[in-house]
């Protein structure tokens, strides 16, 4: 092996040491980064969730608490909404006053459900939404929209009984 | 969803949160922990409700009753329903409580303690039925906004407390004096300290009548806190919200009372009948008064299965606003036919009244019961939906119950 050769190897093993050695440095940046945007974090469970997503995944403790809780059968347990796109931004802006059941128990169109948030801006203090408006009136829209129900329904029963009188 | 999209809007939201401060110590709680104000309370043990009512909403606490719970004759509090606008109120003191006549039509402003509410004026009694004006909003077509009552935001109690003209005399009232309005000791949903969420009021008129109390008592116990401890004001036939909780303040007005809930389209429905999902201009909706006539069937529960030739007794309520119910009527066979029930008196004006029947059904099957209360001016209730409106008031279509004959 002759000198050339010899310097060109442990050019290259710089090489790759130097690239190991900024990885590492990325990495620990990244996961302090986690740490003090995500002080109630699982050290543990963090560091694979970090190589995984790099510092995008910085979700706080506060935004985990609202948004937190099971999906079942296509239902945010806690909340009752639907889950679909915009979900989150529901959460957060039509929770904090009221009850997410005064919407879920409620049908319009997309016009009345925008004519609801302006209402509740000019006369109940909510604030602007945002860049979130367009993606809650969809989800609004979308997943309570109006059905036809007539004139009057039939009756609906549960449980039908013996009367014993 | 995309799950960068996601992470990258909760980015965002994080971000935005954590400048609002909503959680502060956040991080300090134990994971898993439900901080107090998210842990789910028992509405039915806090306020004393029977476990078959419905919550329809929990912030702010609005709950129905069910035809069958309002069987008895006087609703006790376990089956009335709870309608707040706003946040009961937190802390009262009764020992420092006043009530405050003021506004633009009163000689001079007045207090008084509660202690000497109950002191100086007479005290009356009145069995009076409270409805809210939004009952029956889930039927109307295209859908209202708000709470969508069923059948069950209706109760008639008895209230004891001194008449609001006595008081009113006692202050002195000028003659231009228009309308009262009422202001309560609730926290606005938003909690801003400058907002009321509901200041209603009535006609003067109305708030002369015998009738109309300024209650402490209700079926000779104090108030339930959800019900407007320790006062409220009591107009029976008219929309429950004239009749204002954890009353503080009463405005003897010139004018129109212009509190929250009164503008706008507040208990409003249009002046001239519109088709269903017609956009009414603000100025053209009009102030509810009194109630429509109505009825509820309280037994039996719907759903009952008869054996053939068993007769079935049938018996509720019906109320008619101001007036009085002439007569009750049931059919079952789809108001092709109509029988009358028997019908008692109100045990005072503006209580519900009780009817009665015995039905018989002519072969086995599927059939339905239904009730028709008439005014003493003539009118009926309708079988479908009356009259579509904006905000989905007044459906006093009538009520039916299912039952089988086997």
């Amino acid at each position: 092996m002759n000198d050339k050769e010899n310097f060109l190897t442990q050019i290259k093993l710089l090489g790759k040491s130097l690239v190991l050695f900024s990885a590492v440095i990325v990495s620990i940046c990244a996961f302090i980064l986690y740490l003090v945007l995500n002080p109630n974090a699982d050290i543990f469970k963090a560091t694979p969730e970090i190589s995984e997503t790099s510092s995008i995944d910085t979700t706080s403790t506060a935004e985990i608490s609202s948004f937190e809780g099971e999906i079942k059968n296509g239902i945010h347990v806690p909340t009752g909404f639907v889950e679909d796109d915009g979900l989150e931004a529901v959460i957060n802006n039509c929770t904090n006053c009221h009850s997410a059941k005064l919407v879920t128990q409620n049908r319009m169109s997309k016009e009345n459900w925008l004519a609801t948030i302006r209402w509740m801006q000019e006369t109940q203090n909510l604030w602007d939404l945002g860049d979130d408006e367009p993606l809650i009136l969809d989800y609004l829209a979308t997943n309570y929209a109006p059905k036809e129900k007539g004139r009057r329904a039939n009756l609906e029963i549960e449980d039908w009984y013996e009367l014993k009188q | 969803m995309d799950r960068r999209k996601f992470l990258g809007n909760t980015l965002l939201t994080s971000a935005a949160l954590a400048g609002g401060g909503s959680l502060v110590y956040a991080h300090l709680m134990p994971e898993g922990y439900v901080p107090l104000m998210a842990q789910d309370p028992n509405p039915f043990e806090m306020f004393n409700k029977n476990k078959e009512m419905v919550v329809l909403n929990d912030k702010p606490w609005n709950i129905e009753s069910l035809a069958h719970l309002l069987n008895d004759n006087v609703t006790p509090n376990s089956a009335m329903f709870i309608r707040n606008n706003g946040l009961i109120p937190e802390n009262i003191d009764v020992d420092s409580w006043k009530l405050t006549i003021d506004g633009e039509s009163v000689e001079k402003p007045k207090s008084y303690s509660l202690a000497e509410l109950k002191n100086k004026f007479p005290q009356h009694t009145y069995q009076l039925v409270l409805e809210c004006g939004g009952n029956g909003r889930k039927e109307f077509n295209p859908p209202a906004k708000g709470n969508q009552w069923g059948l069950g935001a209706v109760h008639c109690a008895k209230w004891t407390g001194v008449r609001l003209k006595d008081v009113l005399e006692d202050v002195g009232i000028k003659g231009d004096a228009v309308y009262i309005g009422y202001h309560s000791a609730d926290i606005h949903l938003s909690r801003s300290p400058d907002k009321e969420p509901i200041s209603r009021g009535c006609p003067i008129e109305k708030a002369l009548q015998d009738e109309t109390l300024l209650a402490f008592k209700m079926n000779d116990e104090d108030i339930p806190l959800a019900h407007g401890y320790p006062l409220r004001l009591v107009a029976g036939g008219w929309p429950a919200s004239v009749s204002g909780k954890w009353l503080h303040t009463i405005s003897v007005r010139n004018k129109v009372h212009d509190g929250a809930k009164m503008i706008g389209t507040s208990y409003r429905v249009p002046c001239k009948p519109v088709a269903p999902g017609e956009k009414v201009a603000d100025e053209d909706m009009c102030i509810i008064e009194s109630m429509p006539v109505k009825s509820l069937i309280t037994y039996p529960k719907t759903g009952a299965v008869l054996k053939m030739g068993e007769t079935l007794s049938i018996n509720g309520h019906a109320w008619a606003g101001e007036l009085e119910v002439e007569k009750m009527e049931y059919s079952i066979d789809f108001g092709a036919t109509w029988k009358e029930c028997q019908l008692k008196k109100p045990v005072n004006r503006l209580s519900w009244q009780q009817f009665s029947a015995q039905v018989n059904f002519p072969e086995k099957g599927y059939y339905e019961v239904w009730a028709k209360a008439t005014d003493s001016k003539g009118e009926s209730q309708p079988m479908v939906l009356p009259g579509w409106n904006p905000k989905g008031y007044l459906n006093n279509a009538c009520h039916r119950i299912a039952i089988k004959v086997s």
